[in-house]
């Protein structure tokens, strides 16, 4: 009960922010002069009675609270209008380019748990040794490094003369699933390192220096003197502790992983929601720009709430309710 | 159990000197002490270094192009390209670092991205410390409700996509140099403010702070003259790692064609340039990612140092290749009941727990 109370609290709080983030989009970008994207769309040599009739039929000349009563119509009907270009669905726009996404999320995502998490609990449980130093020195470079650079570095150094010696399984530019999965792996490798890369060390060093501080406490040393398997002293008492805080990290930096997904998109050219609002900022493309923020606002709020719950089941402390 | 031994080995370059050079012992400031101990951390003075090459490396931009001959944004098609329009190799026909996808000097053009890499990453940093100070000072020494918005907006800000934000202001005002500025300063000050905050909440309860209030001293006369010089040491040392932040960021944001704008060079839109080489100009990639990562380790590694130096006891996180033993609580809680043991205690282990 204490869990479905909080449940309905935090979609509400999640709405409300999702509203604020949609209207704050909006007025900032219908800010701006309407004639660029009507002169755009009317081509070079149009007369002035053109670009008019092109800005009624956009809808621009409307007062703007006629225009956001609108947006916000359509929004909650899940509409999110329409590209000034093309005349397609956002919608649909931004549904063609899930896949990529999400593909890259999940297993970007998954990478950086599994390599942040294992190699700080391995340099934890053996501080000083020499896998503790490399993956020290390991770390540093990652946190120094932009996420493109390692993407630049990826394909000049394993997919340039990988494909050059005939090895082709690795590849840019996307394939989905639906090609086989091996396919789809080998164009997703890259992009998954690249995107894991960065993350990976900021976690590394969160868990290290988390369970460090977890293995020094009194409780372990109970636990040890009641005859646990160091194995059990570890994973069961230390790590478990030592997670709490890098759970309620991940919510944080959820919202910096769509950055990450702009950039190795657009590295990788692999056509996803990043690079299609890349595109769209550089033409102008109002309603496909605003999608992507709300889409992005989404994210983030619904990723938040799955990581608090998280936290919950992680630390009996954390009331729920 | 901060006796014994910890103290010593953490000091011990100070603490020898002061041994030799007993005829004329002088006081010396927190700053001193700082400086002696960041001296003995090589690594930390090799980063030092590095930063200060590549400064002057930066400054020294136009005397290299009065070499070279080569101003940045000029193109030389006819030395700078090979037969086929591809870009030529380093040291071919006085390109030092080969050219670019143009026929300009990459090595030029790396120095000039320097200059804005730089520029941006000292700038936006001290104008997010201003105000992330500014911030948290306000929200730890008032509480209350001006604690809770600022604190939540701190929170709020620390959350939001910040690639997101930049991609909107990008559209919306042109990006920009200023807007660079502006939108990276935006999000350095957060971090800044809660830790702050942090400090501001505790030494607001100490009695040199009740001792100024009760002569009469203003809210803005304790923060900033009482409470805030305690505060500079975490303060320099949040700021000094980041910078390399910024200056990913504004690389990041120029490779993305949002930032600075060609024909002005930049880490980030050289490199962006670049992905239409990759077959043919392996230096065109590896020169300038590598200033861009040498420039950010240097000042991690530098960070990492100064906070040492600031405070012996804190655990270094990079430590491979030094003499200085890390010490980890493990290591503290060790140590501790082996002085136990030694001093008194015939009872073994339980006499370490205190």
């Amino acid at each position: 009960m204490a869990l479905f109370g909080f449940l309905v609290r935090r979609i509400l709080t999640g709405i409300v922010v999702i509203w604020l983030v949609a209207t704050g989009a909006f007025f900032l970008f219908f800010a701006r002069p309407v004639d660029t994207v009507a002169r755009q769309l009317a081509g070079r040599a149009a007369t002035p009675q053109v670009i008019n009739e092109v800005i009624s039929n956009l809808g621009l000349n409307q007062p703007i609270m006629v225009q956001y009563w609108h947006f916000i119509k359509n929004l909650v009907q899940g509409n999110l209008g329409f590209s000034y270009f093309t005349g397609e669905s956002v919608d649909t726009m931004l549904k063609q380019d899930l896949p990529p996404t999400i593909s890259l999320v999940i297993g970007g995502l998954v990478l950086w748990l599994v390599v942040g998490l294992s190699v700080g609990i391995i340099s934890a449980t053996r501080p000083r040794s020499l896998f503790d130093r490399s993956a020290t020195v390991a770390v540093l470079v990652g946190l120094s490094m932009p996420v493109f650079v390692i993407g630049e570095l990826l394909i000049l150094f394993v997919f340039v003369p990988l494909n050059k010696h005939g090895f082709t399984w690795i590849q840019t530019g996307y394939a989905g699933i639906s090609q086989g999965v091996l396919t789809w792996m080998g164009h997703m490798i890259l992009p998954w390192i690249t995107l894991a890369a960065v993350q990976a060390a900021v976690y590394t060093r969160l868990t290290r220096g988390q369970l460090l501080d977890t293995l020094g406490e009194d409780y372990i040393r109970t636990a040890r003197s009641k005859g646990l398997t160091e194995r059990r002293v570890v994973y069961k008492h230390g790590v478990r502790a030592a997670l709490t805080p890098v759970v309620s990290q991940l919510g944080v930096d959820i919202g910096q992983l769509l950055g990450g997904v702009i950039v190795v998109e657009s590295v990788f050219g692999l056509g996803g929601l990043g690079e299609t609002s890349v595109q769209a900022i550089d033409t102008d493309n109002l309603p496909v720009i605003i999608g992507f923020v709300v889409l992005a606002a989404t994210f983030v709020v619904v990723a938040n709430i799955i990581v608090d719950l998280v936290y919950a089941v992680l630390d009996p402390r954390v009331r729920i309710a | 159990m901060s006796i014994g031994g910890i103290e010593v080995e953490g000091r011990e370059a100070v603490a020898a000197e002061a041994v030799l050079d007993t005829t004329n012992v002088e006081g010396r400031s927190q700053w001193q002490l700082t400086w002696r101990r960041l001296r003995a951390d090589r690594v930390a003075m090799v980063a030092l270094v590095v930063i200060i090459i590549m400064v002057v490396l930066a400054l020294a931009a136009p005397l290299f192009v009065a070499i070279t001959h080569h101003p940045p944004n000029i193109a030389y098609p006819n030395t700078g390209e090979d037969a086929s329009g591809n870009p030529v190799g380093p040291g071919t026909a006085g390109f030092w670092l080969g050219s670019d996808g143009t026929g300009r000097d990459l090595f030029i053009r790396i120095l000039y991205g320097a200059r804005i890499s730089l520029f941006v990453g000292f700038v936006t940093t001290g104008l997010g410390a201003f105000a992330g100070v500014a911030v948290g000072l306000i929200a730890g020494y008032f509480g209350g409700v001006i604690d809770t918005i600022l604190a939540r907006f701190t929170d709020a800000v620390l959350a939001f996509p910040y690639i997101v934000l930049a991609l909107s202001l990008a559209v919306v005002v042109g990006p920009s140099l200023t807007v660079i500025i502006a939108v990276i300063a935006f999000f350095s000050w957060a971090a800044i403010a809660r830790i702050v905050r942090g400090q501001t909440l505790s030494i607001k309860e100490k009695e040199y702070i009740e001792a100024a209030r009760s002569l009469g001293a203003g809210p803005f006369r304790i923060m900033f003259l009482d409470i805030l010089p305690n505060l500079l040491a975490p303060v320099l040392v949040i700021a000094t790692l980041y910078i390399p932040t910024a200056v990913v960021f504004e690389a990041t944001l120029s490779f993305l064609g949002l930032g600075i704008q060609p024909p002005t060079a930049s880490w980030g839109n050289i490199l962006s340039e670049a992905t239409n080489f990759y077959q043919v100009a392996w230096w065109y990639v590896v020169f300038p990612a590598a200033a861009l990562l040498i420039t950010t380790l240097a000042f991690n590694l530098l960070g990492d140092g100064i906070r040492d130096a600031m405070d012996p006891r804190t655990e270094r996180v990079f430590a491979a290749g030094r003499g200085r033993r890390r010490r980890t609580k493990r290591d503290k809680a060790a140590d501790a009941s082996a002085l136990d043991v030694a001093h008194a205690a015939p009872s073994g282990p339980t006499a370490g727990s205190s």
